[in-house]
């Protein structure tokens, strides 16, 4: 079912939603007196959280398609409107504990942030190749502000200059992409695109498309090797922002990339839950290489990186090669895994970037020498810094165990073995790196002395990120099976 | 008490960690009342230990009968993937259940004098033993698999923030290694879930019984190459922990620099994880392959006793030398296990036990000498018998039993061992009985530079065992001779439990 704009309206209220709230904050930035004041952030809080309330409230069901087809909502775009808003919220919450960030103007940083959330919820139910870059901009150009948000900073500047010069050369090449595939088959639909493309098509320009989106989308999910600029940017980013792009971003990347390529290249299959290919490309082979490269270098890079934030950046690259393994089983079970580790993603990887912000805030830096002794100068960011490194390596029994053995599972199921032997390797490297830290912080002597204190607010902060990461790793059921249907909604 | 018996494993497996949860409410500078704690929360299990003791049935074999295992408890965890909470003992898991407990309250004793951190060392002590119990009591191979990596968090920050001067990398090593092998573990467990079905409900299942059925397995997993690659990946996990010679090398590191009662609980359970494993899971799960592989395994067992004893010889370190005893003495498991015959077996299993106890002792003493005199070097001391008789006399005990002097338990094992095994390959294991000379000279050896001729003038005023160190001691030394005598309390239980395992490797029924 295809609504007109007028009826579409109803369906977009999380759009408008934020929408909303941006042009408030807007007015905020030019009526209000005290730019530094918390009336931004909160606004900001309240947009997301409608957003989030109407998004999870918003009857998914057959997979509707709005304004006259240029989004549709159903339930994977659901799922993740649900993740990214909740991402955004937590990373507000970052954002006003950051030291890094009081002393300069509030609405504006809120108004970029929501719009790129606002460029997030289109782009995961975008089914329009004009929306699909619209969105993608829509998610990037603020990005790039927020990348370069500290003006006094030379690295945030180099991190933002770094970005748009990237960013625009992937889009671009995408967009090239785009108009091949539109002069192959006549409409910008990409459920058309997908129909006439199975008919018999010239394999050479159709896999040179397919290249060129990859490279469009790849460097949103930051995969090797398109991730050169993700450890400038994130390292110089602010670090709530380079947390929102490692997490936000990259899961609204990781929808279109599965909503593009499965409805493009492939179709449901007669088996439960299998698809096939429906086109000549073998694009699940190069996804599997890359996906095998990307996590090899994330993780081989990151050991030897003294910057924590760094570190997590090269590790967040590393955790897309993880997730692109779901991505290349053409089964609903490997999407349905990317969906599940997005989850637990979202909750260890903030959680460990606001370990990073509480112990930037004692000591205006990252270097991992600042976190020698935290477990003694603060013992519960200390604590929950182990939980979400611990879980980010995949050890029992945190949720990124669980992550990791969907993801695994449905590998060998396939029977891709080289592919899950890699990953396993990889998760070994990993902890060696990630205790790194643990040992920073839990077995040496502080170097610098003084208890870290730490607020009231990012403590109940760190313990809303803990449990989950702590639940997710006990009893899971619930949360697969959201995930579950969000994914199913997509193979009808 | 009826909730009691009929969650009688799962009170053994969580009250240590409800124990660390107090601890950790406690506030900070009540040192003395987080012990008690603690001795509290690891002695609890001891009572119920004593209830299985009586309770369990010991004509029943288990192994791969599911209706035979005692104690079970059996619920949904996870449906919609068929993760079940799967707890239940036999014969094979029991004796590790009894030593799990005596091991891991003597091990809270023995940390009395630990002042560093206590709460923190308490708790991760206490979670350590839910890990290791619950390795022991679980039947379905994901719960198995939780346990068993639970177990590495604590034990790298034990080692870590309470170890010797190279810790840190004692403990970087310990978990890399380890996790390793867990890996390889968690890719086979699931290429076995994915292979087999649920005899009764057609799913895919995670009990480990089911995969025991070879007529659960499907056209892939039958494939032998499959199977020998399976195996092998499983087998790799468990050499690692056990450790077998190449997958060593951590071992003495960790040893060296963990403090003294995570020594001994790394020692005196932690090793005996590999070879439950391999009489758990690999063997009956691919009795073929066992077959097959027995005579790469029996000189793998082979390896490990004469090298680990020569390794152990030229050590100059007390810990070390202990350490690699280790090393020799599980050896012996893996060479009683390979020879597939009821003796064999019984023999390993029994070892695992009676090591556990000695080598428990041993790294108790050698901590006392070291909370002592600061150092540990073999050569260092001398004559000690004259000042401190009756540390002498423990550690004269211990030594004599791990280097198998009749009277003891580990002589019982080692003759099971044996005499299970001589039938089987002969030349292996009259290569293998080369050892028990060399284990035999450096236990002596070093017992004499440490305590007899003459005395070392710095040591004329070494301060004597205490009474909680002799509470430590005490029990197991008692035990060690008991069952060096009469071993047949032990042997008991495992009995019909291995020589169902002997008949399911055989393929025999």
């Amino acid at each position: 079912m295809i609504l007109g704009n007028l009826d579409s309206l109803r369906y977009f209220l999380p759009e408008l939603a934020i929408t909303t709230t941006i042009l408030l904050l807007i007015a905020v930035h030019v009526v209000g007196k005290n730019r530094r004041s918390p009336a931004a952030a909160l606004l900001a809080l309240v947009g997301t959280g409608t957003a989030l309330l109407f998004a999870w409230m918003t009857p998914a069901g057959g997979g509707m398609g709005l304004f006259e087809g240029m989004v549709v909502l159903d339930g994977f775009a659901v799922f993740f409107k649900v993740l990214t808003a909740l991402a955004t919220a937590i990373v507000i919450f970052m954002s006003i504990d950051c030291l890094e960030l009081a002393d300069r103007t509030q609405a504006e940083y809120y108004v970029f942030l929501l719009s790129v959330l606002l460029g997030m919820f289109l782009l995961s139910s975008a089914t329009d190749i004009v929306m699909v870059y619209l969105a993608l901009e829509l998610v990037s150009i603020p990005s790039y502000l927020l990348a370069g948000y500290l003006k006094g900073k030379a690295s945030s500047t180099e991190a933002s200059m770094k970005y748009v010069v990237y960013g625009a050369t992937a889009s671009g090449v995408m967009i090239y992409g785009f108009s091949l595939l539109y002069g192959m088959t006549g409409s910008t639909q990409i459920s058309e695109i997908g129909r006439v493309l199975t008919m018999g098509t010239v394999p050479l320009p159709a896999l040179l498309a397919a290249v060129m989106v990859t490279v469009g989308f790849g460097y949103k999910i930051a995969a090797v090797p398109f991730h050169m600029w993700s450890p400038d940017v994130y390292e110089g980013a602010p670090t709530p922002v380079t947390a929102f792009l490692s997490v936000g971003p990259k899961a609204a990347g990781f929808a279109i990339l599965v909503r593009f390529f499965y409805t493009v290249f492939a179709s449901p299959g007669d088996a439960d839950g299998m698809w096939k290919l429906s086109s000549s490309v073998d694009w699940p082979f190069l996804f599997a290489v890359m996906s095998a490269v990307t996590m090899t270098v994330g993780n081989l890079i990151a050991i030897n990186q003294r910057n924590v934030k760094r570190l997590l950046a090269y590790s967040s690259i590393a955790h897309a090669g993880y997730m692109l393994m779901g991505f290349v089983l053409l089964s609903a079970a490997g999407l349905k895994a990317i969906l599940f580790y997005l989850v637990v993603y979202l909750f260890m990887n903030l959680g460990a970037f606001y370990v990073v912000v509480l112990v930037e805030n004692g000591s205006r830096s990252e270097d991992i020498s600042h976190f020698s002794g935290l477990g003694r100068r603060a013992p519960l960011a200390a604590v929950s810094m182990a939980v979400f490194l611990f879980a980010l390596t995949g050890i029992p029994p945190f949720s990124g165990f669980i992550g990791k053995v969907y993801l695994f599972a449905e590998v060998i199921h396939q029977g891709v073995y080289w592919l899950v032997l890699v990953a396993g390797i990889n998760s070994v490297i990993s902890l060696y790196y990630y205790a790194r830290i643990l040992k920073v912080m839990f077995l040496e002597d502080p170097t610098h002395t003084g208890e870290l204190s730490v607020a009231f607010v990012p403590k109940v902060m760190l313990a809303i990120l803990v449990v989950p990461t702590l639940l997710l790793g006990v009893y899971w059921e619930p949360v697969i099976r959201i995930a579950e249907s969000s994914v199913r909604i997509l193979t009808n | 008490m009826d909730f009691i018996n009929s969650h009688i494993l799962s009170l053994m497996t969580f009250l240590p960690l409800a124990g660390a949860a107090v601890i950790l409410t406690v506030p900070g500078g009540r040192d003395n009342l987080v012990k008690t704690i603690a001795a509290v929360a690891a002695f609890l299990p001891i009572p119920l230990a004593v209830q299985l003791w009586f309770t369990y049935d010991r004509t029943v074999a288990g192994v791969n009968v599911a209706s035979q295992f005692q104690f079970v408890e059996h619920y949904s965890w996870i449906p919609s993937i068929n993760v079940e909470y799967f707890l239940g003992a036999d014969g094979i898991s029991m004796p590790m259940i009894m030593l799990t407990t005596i091991i891991s309250f003597l091990a809270v004793i023995g940390s009395w004098n630990i002042d560093k951190q206590i709460k923190g060392y308490m708790a991760l002590l206490l979670l350590l033993e839910t890990g290791m119990m619950g390795v022991f009591c679980a039947l379905d191979f994901f719960l198995f698999y939780v346990f068993w990596e639970v177990m590495l968090l604590p034990m790298y920050f034990l080692i870590g923030i309470w170890g010797g001067p190279r810790r840190e990398y004692a403990a970087i090593k310990f978990f890399l290694y380890t996790l390793l092998g867990s890996i390889l573990m968690l890719i086979v467990m699931l290429a076995l879930y994915f292979n087999t079905t649920d005899p009764e409900t057609g799913g895919h299942t995670f009990n480990m019984l089911h995969y025991m059925q070879q007529s659960t397995h499907n056209g892939w997993l039958q494939g032998f190459d499959v199977r020998i690659l399976l195996f092998l990946g499983l087998f790799i996990g468990f050499a690692i922990k056990v450790p077998l010679f190449p997958f060593h090398t951590w071992l003495p590191d960790a040893h060296v620099e963990a403090p003294t009662a995570i020594s001994v609980i790394l020692a005196g359970i932690l090793l005996k994880m590999g070879t439950y494993g391999l009489m758990r899971i690999s063997f009956p799960m691919f009795p073929d392959v066992t077959r097959w592989f027995v005579i790469p395994m029996a000189i793998l067992g082979a390896i490990n006793i004469v090298y680990g004893a020569l390794c152990a010889m030229a050590q100059s370190d007390l810990k070390k030398l202990v350490a690699y005893s280790s090393v020799s003495h599980m050896g012996f498991c893996l060479l009683g296990m390979a020879a597939l015959t009821p003796a064999g077996m019984v023999g390993a299993s029994f070892q695992m036990f009676s090591h556990g106890m000695i080598t428990a002792m041993l790294f108790f003493l050698v901590g006392v000498v070291y909370d002592r005199a600061h150092h540990r070097d073999i050569d260092g001391f001398g004559g000690l018998g004259a000042v401190v008789p009756v540390y002498t006399f423990f550690i004269t005990v211990a030594f004599f039993a791990s280097l198998g002097l009749p009277g003891f338990s580990g002589f019982i094992a080692e003759a099971m061992v044996f005499i299970g095994s001589f039938g089987v390959f002969r030349t292996i294991v009259m290569i293998s009985a080369s050892g028990i000379i060399i284990v035999a000279a450096f236990h002596l050896w070093a017992l004499q530079r440490v305590f007899l001729g003459p005395l070392n003038p710095k040591y004329a005023q070494l301060e004597e065992i205490n009474a909680r160190e002799i509470f430590c001691l005490a029990p197991l030394a008692v035990m060690t001779l008991i069952l060096g005598v009469y071993p047949m309390p032990v042997l008991n239980l495992m009995n019909a439990s291995l020589i169902r395992l002997v008949d399911v490797v055989k393929m025999v029924i």
